[in-house]
């Protein structure tokens, strides 16, 4: 294969990950990785280094969108980031003595554990009683709807930045930016309505992956020739599928997408399990 | 613009507003650097054979330090111009970090200052900690 074939199949099978990432909500870096491995056969370690790429791309770019929505819950969001980043250091640390097929097994589990988040049943209810640290740390806030704006506070801070440190350490050891973990924090946790929370989990996102992207890029995780048709490939994916979620329900199409990913989880878990990586 | 911008002159939603502008900004300079830096990749390079990426080379790759990328960059090597699009990409998260911190200054929230400065400190920790010049 010349370096021009590989190229075009990668940007368009980097399109669809950032298609199916966007319309499952599971973003572009986790449908990466298992494309750049399973199918192109590339070292999980470069798969790693362009799903961290991607997955900074998709944030920046549908934050963009969001905030001006004014949906995103800033202070929250960069509070919270002082567990995520310091989760990603950490986690990139750890990465250095995780053989391979560890990273794959685990990697499959989260790819799993996100499949299911997906479907789970949304938290809609706005809390009209906080706790004395979310009014402390101003977390408090409101959001707007059809209706107006609903206002909105939180509880179980510690336990929701708890998580977040974990979700920061899975971001910073598979190169993803662990959306199902951070809605998990915020949503089950936090009590946070779910598009308060999908929305700020998505901000976090981008900070998350810088915090641990320049330690695998000095590491060699990060090769142009992969970088380059995953990146423009993923945002094109992400553009298409937010245009696309403006006209369609995509409650199917998740649901089909799903059901695929937990098979694509599985065989990265079958494949890690048998030194496949 | 007047000398002092105090809180009324500078909202919570404009500060968002700015952050959007400026997320966006990043994420379309930098795709269009690996752009250019791509086409050229290919113009050079596309007929070769798919290099054997099955095999973690790492560290022996070239441009993995700063100054790889720069000396590459103005030599005008393709690789270097992808990674610097790729710097790019991973600076633009880190630029908001920079100005919600100036936003909490302005606002005098004392508070969000200092978080921001924790978060701040730990990316570039993490980002100088282990470099290799």
């Amino acid at each position: 294969m010349s370096i021009l074939t590989f190229t075009l199949i990668l940007i368009l099978g980097a399109y669809l990950a950032g298609l199916v990432g966007s319309l499952t909500g599971l973003g572009g870096g986790v449908v990466v990785i298992p494309l750049l491995t399973l199918v192109f056969h590339v070292d999980i370690r470069y798969a790693i280094g362009a799903a961290l790429l991607a997955s900074i791309a998709n944030s920046s770019g549908a934050a963009s969108a969001y905030i001006k929505e004014g949906i995103t819950n800033i202070r929250l969001g960069m509070f919270l980031e002082i567990a995520t980043t310091l989760g990603a250091v950490l986690g990139a640390l750890i990465a250095i003595y995780t053989p391979t097929n560890t990273i794959a097994i685990l990697f499959g589990c989260v790819l799993l554990f996100s499949a299911a988040m997906t479907l789970r049943k949304k938290n809609q209810e706005a809390l009209t009683e906080g706790s004395q640290l979310s009014a402390v740390l101003k977390l408090n806030s409101s959001y707007p709807t059809a209706a107006g704006p609903v206002n909105y506070k939180l509880r179980n801070v510690g336990a929701g930045f708890s998580i977040m440190t974990v979700a920061g350490v899975m971001s910073g050891l598979l190169g993803i930016g662990s959306g199902a973990l951070k809605v998990l924090a915020m949503d089950t946790a936090m009590k946070i309505p779910f598009k308060v929370s999908t929305t700020t989990s998505n901000f976090m996102i981008g900070v998350t992956a810088a915090a641990s992207a320049v330690v695998y890029l000095q590491r060699g995780y990060m090769d142009p020739g992969i970088a380059f048709p995953v990146v423009l490939g993923v945002l094109g994916g992400a553009f298409t599928g937010a245009k696309l979620l403006t006209h369609i329900n995509p409650s199917t199409l998740r649901i089909i997408f799903c059901i695929a990913i937990t098979f694509v989880a599985l065989e990265m878990i079958y494949n890690g399990y048998h030194h496949q990586f | 613009m007047k000398n002092s911008i105090s809180k009324q002159l500078i909202g919570d939603r404009d500060v968002e507003k700015i952050v959007g502008q400026l997320l966006r900004f990043g994420v379309i300079t930098a795709s269009l650097v690996v752009l250019l830096g791509g086409i050229l990749f290919l113009v050079q390079n596309g007929a070769g054979a798919r290099p054997d990426y099955h095999i973690f080379k790492g560290e022996q790759d070239s441009y993995i330090t700063f100054e790889g990328i720069f000396m590459g960059l103005f030599t005008f090597k393709p690789m270097a111009i992808i990674q610097f699009g790729v710097l790019l990409l991973i600076i633009t998260p880190i630029m908001r970090i920079v100005f919600s911190l100036f936003a909490f200054m302005l606002e005098k929230d004392k508070l969000y200052v200092i978080i921001t400065l924790i978060v701040l400190g730990i990316i570039l920790a993490s980002t100088f900690g282990g470099l290799k010049v």
